[in-house]
């Protein structure tokens, strides 16, 4: 049994009339200590399946399986980095890390939970802007302030939508390497949602790409066997490397040349003519 | 390598935007001396209020000729040309009996703004006497178990103030306990807010005369074998109940319309019910409800010297009627200085108010 389990898992938002199916018939399973990164188009619904595994959607299908037991609400196995950091901006880093900690462990006392705040701050390198807002720090700092608030509770799996979406790719490098450092340290499941291929192939054991929505499901998943730690210098020699890259962006174009032609409707036009203003 | 070069920078920012912070929130600008920013600073605004002066010197002195001549013809055509003359020659010496009573000149204002002031020194200090005097009886009083005896002199206008800021104080008070409590559960509760919807629209355009009549029925029959000062409580719970719709509405709105991101943080870390509140939905509506609170005050002011006036209980409304129904020479400008005051006040007030706002507000810079 794996760790992971979705079956046949359908979501849709609205009633009635209204009612759109985001994401429909998605099977996925991921083991123990695996790092997944799932990659798709915008708007194709990967916020959707994020948030329904994470608990904070149910299914309108299928079913969600953790550990073998069914999701039925957010959980502190799992944490989460939320595509917007959704930091609390009244809060500063320390407190908005400090809030996660003294959750995940009640009991703790006081100076346990500043010790716990102070190193997983330190871990990303934010110690001296510990005591500032949200409002004060750059995308790139706010990114790893939510990073420190999810693993500083010490989670079982971490979520990631989309975490370094919004960071200049010189940024995004440098987050890619941290995240990985933190990972590999004691091997925790990871599941990535991506926009980026290069990405996926970096930081993932296997890549999966969630199709376009509406109805959106998973397509045929693509393995990436290369050693760890990974240079991404030298990836770009690798023949394997190479071969999966061009695979996956070429099963991803078809896919989006579907997508056109799906909503290439033809519109009839009127037959209009000029009118004559002389006669 | 990039790591150090960015924590060096940060920490020598960290103090400067503190002070950046620091001069933010106390809303001080930072002085410049550039010619055009004087001139749009204080030259501009010094020349506007010399201005206005003029205007209103010229307006109020050609209202007081209308008036004279008017006075003058009236006296012609009842008395004759003798009392015209007279009266004529009366005006012209500035008779206190015979002066046409109109809207008073700037320095007339600024004359009984001195004679107010002087006014109060005079009684302060006949409170002072007062209290010599009676020092040594009162003890003995008190000892005996009698309530001391105390000035009941005519209040100066200066005790007139701080006896309207004390009943705005307390109305403002009480509309803070009442709205925001009740604003926060009605704002967490759909249904709550369905249901209290209709009864907050139609009690919030009601005049403010409309509540003092009906705090006035209530407070009258509840105090009734009591000898306390009902008229402050009147005129308090009035103002309280007059001003505390715009928070009771804006605390609701902030707390029902938290953003989506902050509710999913507090159901990914599990918060309890209450911690979500106190953690989550309260700080991310401060905002709001202080914007709420801000109005709230300032309707307040506003109101309460439609009330006091109305309430007859002490304070710069009343102050205002009965200078009014006085009739003496003053009186007006008596009337106008009151009114620079409560503008004033009103000004003062909606400022602190607005220091606090932006104080809470963490993504600054509230509307002006
Ligand atoms: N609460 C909601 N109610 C109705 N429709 C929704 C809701 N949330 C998302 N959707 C719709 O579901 C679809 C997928 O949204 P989702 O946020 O999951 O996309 P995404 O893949 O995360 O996009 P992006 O890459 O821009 O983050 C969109 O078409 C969106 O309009
Ligand atoms: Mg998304």
């Amino acid at each position: 049994m794996a760790y992971l389990e979705l079956n046949n898992v359908c979501k849709t938002y609205g009633e009635g009339v209204h009612a759109t199916e985001v994401l429909s018939d998605i099977n996925l399973s991921i083991e123990e200590g695996e790092f997944v990164a799932i990659v798709g188009f915008t708007g194709s619904g990967k916020t959707t399946l994020v948030n329904l595994i994470n608990g904070l959607l149910k299914p309108t299908g299928g079913e969600i399986l953790f550990k073998g037991k069914a999701v039925s609400g957010t959980s502190h196995e799992r944490g989460v980095i939320f595509q917007n950091y959704s930091l609390l901006p009244w809060l500063t880093v320390g407190q908005n890390v400090s809030m996660a900690v003294r959750e995940a462990f009640p009991n703790e006392k006081r100076k346990a939970v500043k010790e716990r705040v102070a190193q997983y701050v330190e871990m990303v390198g934010l110690t001296p802007a510990i005591s500032k807002r949200p409002k004060e720090l750059s995308g790139g700092m706010r990114q790893r302030v939510a990073v420190a608030r999810a693993l500083s509770m010490n989670p079982e799996m971490i979520i990631m939508d989309e975490p370094l979406g919004a960071l200049d790719a010189l940024t995004r490098g440098n987050l890619q390497d941290e995240i990985l450092k933190i990972w590999s340290k004691d091997r925790r499941t990871a599941l990535l949602i991506t926009n980026d291929v290069d990405e996926g192939l970096y930081m993932a054991d296997r890549i999966i790409p969630l199709r376009p929505g509406p109805r959106a499901t998973l397509g045929p998943e693509f393995k990436i066997d290369i050693e760890r730690p990974r240079d991404k210098t030298e990836l770009n020699d690798n023949p394997f490397y190479k071969k999966t890259r061009n695979a996956i962006i070429e099963y991803l174009m078809s896919i989006g040349e579907e997508r056109k032609t799906v909503s290439g409707k033809v519109y009839a036009l009127p037959e209009l003519s000029p009118k004559s203003f002389v006669a | 390598m990039k790591q150090s070069v960015t924590v060096s920078k940060t920490a020598d920012l960290k103090v400067s935007s503190a002070l950046k912070i620091l001069v933010s929130r106390l809303n001080i600008k930072a002085p410049k001396f550039n010619p055009n920013t004087i001139f749009k600073k204080v030259v501009v605004p010094i020349l506007s209020i010399l201005l206005f002066i003029g205007l209103w010197h010229v307006g109020a002195r050609s209202l007081y000729n209308i008036e004279a001549d008017f006075k003058i013809e009236k006296a012609l055509a009842d008395q004759g040309q003798a009392a015209a003359d007279s009266m004529a020659a009366c005006i012209a010496s500035g008779d206190i009996s015979c002066q046409p009573n109109t809207l008073p000149s700037p320095a007339q204002v600024w004359d009984s703004f001195n004679t107010l002031i002087a006014d109060h020194q005079v009684i302060s200090a006949d409170k002072l006497a007062f209290k010599d005097k009676t020092a040594a009886l009162n003890e003995k009083r008190i000892a005996e178990g009698k309530d001391p005896i105390t000035y009941t002199g005519r209040p100066s206008f200066v005790d007139q103030i701080f006896t309207s800021l004390k009943t705005v104080f307390a109305g403002f008070l009480l509309a803070f306990m009442i709205a925001v409590p009740i604003g926060i559960v009605i704002g967490l509760s759909q249904t709550l807010r369905n249901s209290f919807n209709w009864l907050i629209q139609v009690f919030k355009p009601v005049s403010p005369v409309v509540w003092l009549l009906l705090v006035f029925m209530i407070v009258k029959t509840m105090t009734k074998d009591s000898n306390q000062d009902s008229a402050f409580i009147i005129s308090f719970i009035s103002v309280g109940l007059c001003a505390m719709w715009a928070t009771l509405v804006n605390t609701a709105m902030g707390v029902s319309s938290v953003d989506k991101d902050y509710i999913n943080v507090a159901k990914v870390l599990k918060l309890k019910p209450l911690q979500k509140v106190f953690k989550v939905i309260l700080p991310s509506s401060l905002p709001l409800i202080f914007t709420g609170l801000r109005i709230t005050l300032s309707v307040a002011w506003m109101v309460l010297i439609a009330i006091e006036l109305l309430a007859q209980s002490p304070g710069l409304g009343s102050f205002v009627w009965e200078e009014f129904q006085n009739g003496a020479n003053d009186s007006n400008s008596k009337i106008i200085v009151a009114m620079f005051v409560i503008g004033i006040i009103g000004f003062l007030l909606d400022r602190i108010m607005l220091t606090i706002q932006n104080m809470v507000s963490f993504n600054k810079n509230a509307a002006t």
